[in-house]
């Protein structure tokens, strides 16, 4: 049944430059009856922005929380292969989830700052982790996060307001401050932008430019557009399957794939 | 203004307005019947239960009698010769042995008992004669208060006529336990028993309700047991009261040889009463906080446990609060499975401690309610306004804290 699909195996120019950070291998996942991700391979590169595209219920947002184990917590879903980071399989016996989760970080489709303050928002992380020794130690990762994530500026003045007051661009970049305090290797983002407007929008593009000089970002989305603006090497998914992996720019001028052809120029999905 | 929607727009549009105005109509009078019954209720309770606030007193000169109250051993003075003594002066002209007994009738049991306690706070007032407000009995009282009476009683006629009769507040009702004498009876020890009982109930109700909320929404596999357990929780929410009275009855007093009577045993069998609402409530409560929340948690790296901690069950804690408030109240006004395990006798004294005899507010409405001298109607009808006042703010206790601690997202 997989036979019709066929996965177009080339080796993207950007893998050549960069280290691999994350690789998959023959990953299947089921939720109950429904086979979400067929034999997927792929490698994603350290330092650089990888976008999965596709339409929707493609599978790519359940692959993207497959490699930080959020699967886990439904309880149908099954999942077969590996998936290793750094080499190593985050699906071993001896693998801690909590401790996986601290170096692979994720932020949401929806802003989800915890009804807190935007200290304690980016606070917490740190604070569960027992990464800081002390207060000023706290208040020190807690002001670069934020920086990191270009959001200090706005809000030094109200750190102890909620941080549900902000604005859904602050909050999203709020809670990339939060998932940043941990110090991630992997930064996750599941449609980071699908609930804001176009210039909070460009804010966060910005934002994840910024931060592929420092992290492995993966980054799940909509918006071809979006995918060709920020991104390095697109993966493009149909049904389940990974259709095509290739260098961004040549994804979106040369398409190997009828089918990936036939979504970037709009002809589905 | 002409219009191309629909085939036949005015019948069509007033048709829909007409239902429109039929169904607000229907729905305001739904409101009306509800408020028309609950405000008769209101008003006819009240009606009945306020003369029960107000006690009369007759002030007469009361000579304390040193051949009567030793000065040694005030407490064992004849006190009620006393009284009697200086109501029947009161009277010169009735000798008449009846005449007389109706005269001291009259009085009720406590005005000796107040003169002696009186006396004995200030035994300077041996061989004075002072003026004393004696307590009048369930039927002068009655009278006075303008009930129908069989006969007219001149001698109250008389001393009302002479501004001898004084009304005050009866604060004899919320320091009293219960009576035979009307007059004397109060609601503390009910209202007491009722705390006492509503403590243990929820001192185990609200830890043992949560942590079963929170381990089957947000740990428990969902399997076939979780759905049985989860069934059975809610069929237990739907059985009648009694039937837990009946389950105290044989575990905790045959079983366990636990007290008759006792607010412990109320409170147990109170406590497995709402515990299902207050799990069914603390679950609702959590499945309010949005999944995002906990993702968020988990996503940084927080444990299961730490997500919930932190994060759920402080965003659930008001409905949760709100939940077991009113189930609070539920407890607070239950009766049937009280009677089963013997919370229903005659106590007249104050309860002061889990573990002593005593009876509950709803179930000392019961007792009054089945007796027979008439104040007791007027009694009966005060203990539910006094029931319904903590009722009341219980709810708006619960109401308070939705509101101040509700978030939105």
């Amino acid at each position: 049944m997989d036979q019709m699909s066929p996965q177009i195996i080339t080796t993207p120019k950007i893998m050549s430059e960069r280290t691999i950070r994350i690789s998959a291998e023959d990953v299947n996942i089921y939720y109950g009856e429904k086979h979400a991700i067929k034999n997927l391979s792929v490698n994603i590169p350290d330092r650089a922005v990888s976008a999965f595209i596709g339409p929707s219920g493609c599978g790519k947002s359940t692959f993207l929380r497959a490699i930080n184990r959020m699967n886990d917590t439904i309880p149908s879903c099954r999942i077969t292969g590996d998936v290793k980071l750094d080499g190593k399989s985050i699906y071993d016996k001896d693998v801690d989830v909590v401790q996986l989760r601290s170096h692979v970080g994720m932020v949401f489709q929806k802003p989800n700052p915890f009804p807190k303050s935007i200290f304690e928002n980016v606070a917490y992380g740190p604070r569960i982790h027992g990464l800081a020794k002390n207060k000023t130690d706290l208040e020190e990762m807690v002001v670069s996060s934020l920086k990191k994530a270009g959001l200090f500026e706005e809000v030094k003045d109200r750190l102890h307001q909620s941080g549900t007051g902000l604005s859904g661009g602050q909050q999203q970049r709020l809670c990339i401050a939060r998932a940043i305090a941990v110090n991630p290797e992997v930064i996750l983002m599941d449609e980071p932008c699908s609930a804001l407007d176009p210039i909070a929008t460009a804010r966060i593009e910005e934002l994840i430019d910024e931060l592929r000089q420092n992290y492995c970002i993966v980054i799940v989305t909509h918006s071809m557009q979006q995918a060709a603006r920020v991104s390095q090497l697109t993966a493009f998914f149909h049904l389940g399957i990974l259709v095509e992996t290739g260098d961004t720019n040549e994804m979106f001028t040369t398409p190997k794939d009828k089918r990936t052809q036939d979504y970037i120029t709009g002809r589905f999905g | 203004m002409t219009n191309s929607f629909g085939k036949d727009d005015k019948t069509f549009l007033a048709k829909r307005y007409s239902a429109e105005r039929r169904f607000k109509f229907y729905g305001g009078a739904a409101l009306a019947i509800t408020t028309a019954f609950l405000v008769f209720l209101l008003v006819d309770i009240c009606r009945k239960g306020v003369p029960a606030f107000i006690e009369h007193h007759v002030s007469i000169p009361v000579l304390i009698d040193p051949a009567k109250v030793d000065a040694k051993d005030v407490a064992a003075g004849d006190f009620e010769g006393l009284v009697k003594d200086a109501i029947r002066a009161q009277f010169p002209e009735i000798t008449d042995r009846v005449e007389k007994k109706k005269l001291v009738g009259l009085l009720s049991q406590s005005a000796s008992n107040d003169l002696r306690q009186a006396v004995i706070d200030n035994p300077k007032l041996i061989g004075q004669t002072i003026t004393s407000s004696l307590l009048l009995s369930d039927n002068a009282d009655l009278y006075l208060k303008g009930a129908e009476a069989d006969e007219k009683i001149a001698s109250l006629d008389k001393l009302r006529a002479q501004n001898k009769i004084e009304s005050a507040f009866a604060w004899r009702f919320f320091t009293n336990g219960d009576s035979r004498e009307p007059e004397q009876a109060g609601i503390l020890g009910a209202l007491i028993g009722s705390l006492l009982t509503v403590a243990i109930a929820l001192s185990l109700s609200l830890p043992l309700g949560v942590a079963a909320a929170v381990y089957l929404e947000q740990f428990a596999p969902k399997n076939r047991w979780t759905d049985v357990i989860e069934v059975n929780i809610n069929n237990l929410a739907a059985v009648p009261s009694i039937i837990f009275g009946l389950l105290g009855l044989a575990i905790f007093l045959n079983v366990f040889g636990l007290p008759r009577s006792a607010p412990l045993v109320g409170g147990l069998v109170l406590a497995l009463l709402v515990l299902p609402t207050i799990i069914i409530a603390a679950r609702a409560a959590l499945r309010a906080v949005p999944p995002s929340i906990k993702e968020a948690a988990l996503g940084v790296g927080a444990s299961q446990q730490q997500a919930v901690f932190h994060h759920v069950l402080p965003l659930a804690l008001p409905g949760i609060m709100t939940g077991a408030i009113l189930g609070l109240a539920r407890a607070f006004g239950e009766t049937a499975p009280l009677l089963m395990i013997g919370m229903v006798a005659f106590i007249a004294d104050v309860p002061h401690g889990f573990t002593d005899a005593a009876t509950v507010l709803p179930v000392q409405v019961f007792l009054w309610s089945d007796l027979p001298e008439i104040a007791f109607q007027s009694k009966t009808a005060a203990a539910i306004m006094v029931l319904i006042v903590v009722l009341f703010a219980l709810n708006a206790i619960a109401i308070y804290l939705r509101r101040k601690f509700e978030r939105r997202w």
